[in-house]
């Protein structure tokens, strides 16, 4: 069992990286990434939203969607319960814990629908689990994918603003200056991360 | 056939609902009590953001205001006018808001001061001055590289002749040239003073005329000639004290090497 946790693990970070293979969350991937501080900020609250995300969207969906033969409205159910519950958690942080949300908080509304949040909902909800798997490992399962997912997003976040912090002192042609440049590093990183999918287990 | 839809389409609707009507407990009951008079100040602030007064930004100093009684005239960039609304709303004095302004202490052009190297690397005065305290031969002069123009917010900092030059009118005073200076040749001053030393050189006289023809060379001639005792030689540069100034200009015309000016222009209806 904990070999499947972390067989899980490595093909959320590495081989199925988020950002770098999956294209999902390019947005915040490069609006936010232009200094480190603020991309390892941007890493946790997505690693957050997106572990408290896939707990909530698993139970609407096994509880609600599954039963009612209404898989077909996984899209705008999960859209309203990712928007509500991050907006629910951000008056519950920034009430409880204004530490948490002087560091967060900022983040917090940009992912509310992001891509990446959703994403991961949606790839969680077509996950076709082994006969007789228990409802709590299906549910841990998920969680735990979720939750690796938003650390591999961290992790190329975190990389690509170190790279482009090295860019804005580096010698760059005019017309490649600034955005171009970022998006051919963004793709050489992806190429770099696409050499993971040699990993098999 | 309408169970497939109507259940589905209530349930999804419930559950908008309940997310509605919990969002709507939330918000009165997670409250955060916030002072509205920091948002009343952080309004009138000038909005710039610069890190003048020593915080985050403006909304920080107008937090640090109302919550910890932060001195109000630590914007350099606010009026008199600004300050005393925001004293009105505080319900305190004011204090003196004195315009600050940056002024380079430095004459030495590429024609006047030599250099030690030609210098191929980055145009970024801090990362020059790590190799060799950078290519002036002066170690006190401006390298004019031009740090402190890319951090300047207002445009007013610019490098004519190897040289920074402030435009008095539209710098704001916030500092933020003077602290990425590596030489710290910028001097944060009032803006209604009118006499300046343009030399920052600690070297002796004899080395300082090695390198430059404009430089410091601590002879005391100012010193001698100022009647009230504004201007001392202080590490084989020329000093001025404010308190004791009058603008009176004899040092400047004084000074051998004509570094002392007077031609810096002063700034009208600014100072209260």
């Amino acid at each position: 069992m904990i070999a499947q946790f972390l067989v899980m693990a490595v093909g959320a970070i590495l081989v199925e990286n988020f950002v770098l293979v999956k294209f999902l969350g390019i947005c915040p991937f490069l609006g936010v990434s232009k200094k480190t501080d603020t991309a390892i900020g941007m890493g946790m609250a997505v690693i957050f939203v997106m572990t408290l995300a896939s707990a909530i969207t698993f139970l609407v969906d096994h509880w609600i969607l599954i039963p009612l033969g209404a898989e077909y409205l996984r899209t705008i159910a999960f859209i309203l319960v990712i928007a509500a519950l991050v907006q629910f958690v951000e008056m519950v942080v920034a009430k409880l814990v204004p530490a948490l949300y002087s560091a967060l908080g900022i983040y917090l509304p940009l992912i509310t629908t992001n891509c990446a949040v959703l994403g991961v909902a949606l790839i969680n909800a077509e996950r076709v689990f082994e006969e007789g798997t228990s409802f709590g490992m299906m549910f841990g399962l998920s969680v735990w994918y979720s939750f690796c997912a938003a650390v591999g997003f961290t992790l190329a976040i975190v990389l690509f603003a170190g790279v482009r912090e090295r860019l804005e002192l580096s010698n760059i042609p005019k017309p490649l200056q600034g955005f171009p440049i970022a998006l051919i590093t963004a793709g050489l990183i992806s190429i770099a991360f696409l050499g993971f999918q040699g990993l098999s287990f | 056939m309408i169970e497939q839809i109507l259940y589905p389409a209530l349930a999804v609707g419930a559950i908008g609902l309940f997310l509605g009507g919990l969002l709507a407990v939330a918000s009165i009951v997670f409250r955060v009590e916030t002072d509205e008079r920091v948002e009343q100040i952080a309004e009138i602030l000038p909005g710039a953001n610069c890190g003048g007064c020593g915080y985050a930004g403006c909304s920080a100093f107008a937090k640090a205001i109302v919550e910890d009684g932060a001195p109000i005239n630590r914007c350099n960039l606010m009026t008199a006018e600004t300050a005393e609304k925001i004293a009105g709303i505080m319900g305190v004095e004011a204090g003196v808001i004195t315009k600050k302004v940056a002024r380079v202490a430095c004459r030495g052009t590429a024609e006047c001061a030599g250099d030690q190297y030609v210098s191929y690397g980055l145009n970024d005065c801090v990362a020059a001055a790590a190799l060799g305290g950078g290519p002036k031969a002066c170690a006190y002069g401006c390298m004019g590289l031009g740090s402190c123009v890319s951090v300047c917010q207002f445009g007013a900092i610019s490098v004519v002749d190897g040289v920074a030059a402030v435009d008095e009118d539209a710098c704001t005073g916030c500092g933020a040239c003077a602290s990425v200076c590596p030489k710290n040749v910028i001097a944060m001053v009032d803006a209604d003073s009118r006499v300046f030393v343009g030399c920052s050189s600690r070297d002796k006289g004899a080395v300082v005329k090695t390198y430059c023809e404009v430089g410091c060379i601590g002879c005391k001639i100012c010193e001698k000639k100022c009647e009230f005792g504004a201007i001392s030689v202080v590490d084989n540069v020329a000093v001025i004290d404010p308190e004791k100034c009058t603008n009176c200009g004899v040092c400047a015309s004084a000074c051998l090497k004509k570094i002392i000016v007077t031609d810096v222009c002063p700034v009208e209806g600014e100072s209260a």
